[in-house]
């Protein structure tokens, strides 16, 4: 068999150091192609790197597993923290938001000095409809508290001795709108309209506790209560509100009714429904289109921006489990680091040889760092499944809609395998400077 | 005359308070096909030689041609290139990677070669063929007796097809017998036509070769030397 030499070097014909060379050569092995006229470059493609990371991480499969431990731990602690605190904020947020998010009142401005023969109020009458037309409003409405001066409710004109049957009961008068803007719900029958207000006419609607005391509990036999001695039909019982809570206690009456029967002079509240992210507008526009010669006689009042109650919520519950995700974290970089560092000096033999075989200082460093950042990976990847798990677990216990930042699966792996090239830094460098014969040497 | 290995006044010394010539300025010359020892007592300068001609290392002084490659003007990836393909190591303590098997292990040359990837399973099955070890292909080195060991390493030397096969005390952890199979092999591998070099400082080990020099104190000295591979100095004709 003979042994072809390398390119650039023709094949010796005549060699007296030869003469016993075979001249028929019986077999001969097909050299690797290498380009001609050029010498041959080290090189080390991206599938041998992948192979040989590969390779090397699964040669000692427990060692890798315990190795990305700390790590694991340390992404699984920083997305389950981030990811409840995310789920618990929202579920605080959601029930908050979308009532306070759209929530506008106008009061009228007590600290300000009504003109002297002005009006006692600004606001007028017709509140809801100006503020109807303004673009971002959905509903609005008046509501005020009624002076019935003392009057008890009852629902029966007979006197029964046996049992209580009159009631202290709130009476408020609102515009139709109110019921839209206070989100309310009817239980049965139906809510007043602008007819009856312009009528005055005596009707009524009973919020649910009012109705129960007045035990009245449908509305199809047309039942009637009185208050001192004023008739009014019941026309629909309220379910529920989601504003304005004093409704469900309440005999709620038409405007025009309470100021013809108990001579409501001026309504002593605006509830404005406005559209999510018109509340700010809304309160700057409501004060000039409800009293457009004295804005400042009135005072608009929106709740906080949903943003900063969110943020308050997650600062308190995130500090602690961060700063613990991030000292797992460190934790977990210095155990890869640890590890790498002393599979360099084991394989200090392995080393000498790739560099036998062609390596150049280069290659070495980018192997090892291949193998600590693949390990930093798959931890991270690791870590950011049991974190999700963690969050899901937790919100599916406390009956939570789990909730995670897009970004969360993806950059988690990210900073398992920043974590890997932050450990094998020093590692690699380390490897890269092993001189070849000395690791041939002096290590099996 | 072919020559794969032209050393022109080659020295190298390591700095240091005083500064050690570990290699004092050295002319050799291998010709192509030819089996050398390169002997000496440990110390000698032999892992500097060792070094040298591997292209582990570059001389302080000197030129060292390769393939009548000049290696003084190599960048460190065709310094690596050049050892990749021209070179084959073979070292005492054999070097395999425990977690791969023999096949695996020969096909780890080829790493470092670009373009290699194709067939490169099959050149490793062959040159495993070559040593005589074409039965054992899939084990793991842990299963091998000592000698097939170092066979496994001849024959991840040989898949390169090197120039020049360089073989550090190939016997040194193989009792006698086993190292006789390993010497028999290079005797079938020197006629073949391969260009050996051995170091060692067995005298058993180096008795088998054609030529032999001998280093002592970083000076090298021709031994047994027929053919004038130790040239006075400067006489190197340039190409």
């Amino acid at each position: 068999m003979t042994i072809i030499p390398g390119p650039g070097l023709p094949f010796p014909e005549d060699n007296p150091d030869d003469s016993d060379t075979p001249n028929n050569a019986p077999s001969v092995i097909k050299a690797a192609p290498e380009p001609p006229d050029k010498l041959p470059r080290s090189g080390l493609s991206v599938r041998d790197l992948f192979n040989e990371m590969t390779l090397a991480l699964t040669a000692r499969p427990a060692r890798t597993i315990l190795t990305a431990m700390g790590t694991v731990l340390g992404v699984a602690a920083l997305v389950a923290t981030l990811g409840l605190a995310k789920t618990a904020g929202n579920q605080i947020v959601t029930r908050f938001d979308e009532l306070a998010a759209t929530k506008v009142t106008v009061e009228p401005n007590q600290s300000f000095r009504q003109a002297p023969g002005g009006a006692t109020s600004a606001i007028p009458w017709d509140a809801g409809d100006r503020l109807e037309r303004l673009n971002g409003v959905r509903a609005a409405g008046t509501k005020s508290d009624v002076d019935v001066s003392g009057q008890l409710a009852r629902s029966v004109p007979v006197i029964d001795p046996l049992g209580q049957t009159e009631f202290q009961v709130p009476v408020i008068a609102v515009s139709p709108g109110l019921f839209q803007s206070a989100r309310s719900t009817l239980y049965t029958g139906r809510f007043f309209d602008e007819g009856h207000d312009e009528r005055a006419d005596p009707v009524a609607i009973l919020g649910p506790a009012a109705a129960e005391r007045l035990n009245v509990s449908r509305v199809d036999n047309n039942p009637a209560i009185f208050i001192g001695d004023q008739s009014f039909a019941v026309i629909g019982i309220l379910a529920t509100t989601q504003r304005e809570p004093a409704l469900l206690n309440s005999i709620v009456i038409p405007n025009g009714l309470a100021r013809e029967r108990y001579s409501l002079e001026v309504p002593s509240e605006v509830l404005i429904d406005v559209e999510i992210g018109a509340t700010e507008q809304i309160r700057i526009q409501s004060a000039t289109a409800l009293s457009p010669n004295q804005p400042e006689a009135l005072r608009s009042t929106a709740s906080a921006p949903p943003s900063r109650v969110r943020g308050d919520v997650q600062n308190d519950l995130n500090a602690l489990f961060l700063v613990l995700g991030a000292v797992s974290l460190l934790v977990g970089t210095i155990g890869i680091a640890n590890v790498t560092l002393v599979s360099v000096l084991e394989r200090t033999g392995e080393i000498g040889l790739r560099r036998a075989l062609g390596a150049t200082r280069r290659h070495i460093a980018v192997q090892f760092l291949s193998e600590s950042v693949a390990l930093g990976a798959f931890a991270g990847l690791v870590g950011t499944s049991l974190g999700i798990l963690c969050v899901v677990i937790v919100s599916a216990n406390e009956q939570w809609t789990p909730v995670l930042d897009p970004w969360l699966p993806f950059a988690a792996p990210v900073l398992g395998a920043i974590t890997g090239l932050l450990a094998g830094t020093y590692p690699a460098w380390k490897a890269a400077s092993t001189e070849p014969i000395a690791a041939l040497r002096g290590l099996r | 005359m072919n020559t794969v290995v032209d050393l022109d006044q080659v020295s190298r010394t390591f700095p240091g308070t005083p500064p050690v010539e570990a290699l004092k300025p050295t002319n050799l010359t291998i010709h192509t096909g030819q089996y050398i020892a390169i002997v000496g007592p440990s110390g000698s300068g032999k892992s500097t030689m060792l070094h040298l001609l591997g292209l582990l290392d570059s001389p302080t002084s000197g030129t060292y041609y390769l393939d009548d490659i000049d290696t003084s003007t190599l960048s460190e990836k065709e310094r690596a290139g050049v050892r990749s393909s021209r070179i084959g190591f073979v070292f005492q303590s054999f070097h395999l990677l425990q977690h791969r098997t023999t096949v695996e292990n020969v096909m780890l040359a080829e790493v470092y070669r670009p373009g290699s990837s194709s067939g490169r399973e099959t050149r490793a099955i062959e040159a495993l063929e070559q040593v005589g070890l074409g039965h054992r292909l899939d084990v793991s080195p842990a299963t091998l007796s000592g000698g097939e060991r170092q066979r496994v390493a001849i024959a991840r030397a040989l898949v390169s097809k090197p120039s020049l096969l360089l073989a550090d005390e190939p016997t040194g952890n193989l009792d006698t017998a086993t190292g006789e199979q390993i010497l028999a092999l290079f005797d079938q591998l020197h006629q073949d036509g391969l260009t050996l070099a051995v170091i060692t400082h067995d005298d058993e080990v180096s008795a088998r070769a054609q030529r032999r020099v001998r280093i002592r104190d970083g000076i090298v000295k021709a031994e047994d030397d027929n053919d004038g591979g130790l040239r006075p100095s400067g006489s190197r004709v340039v190409r």
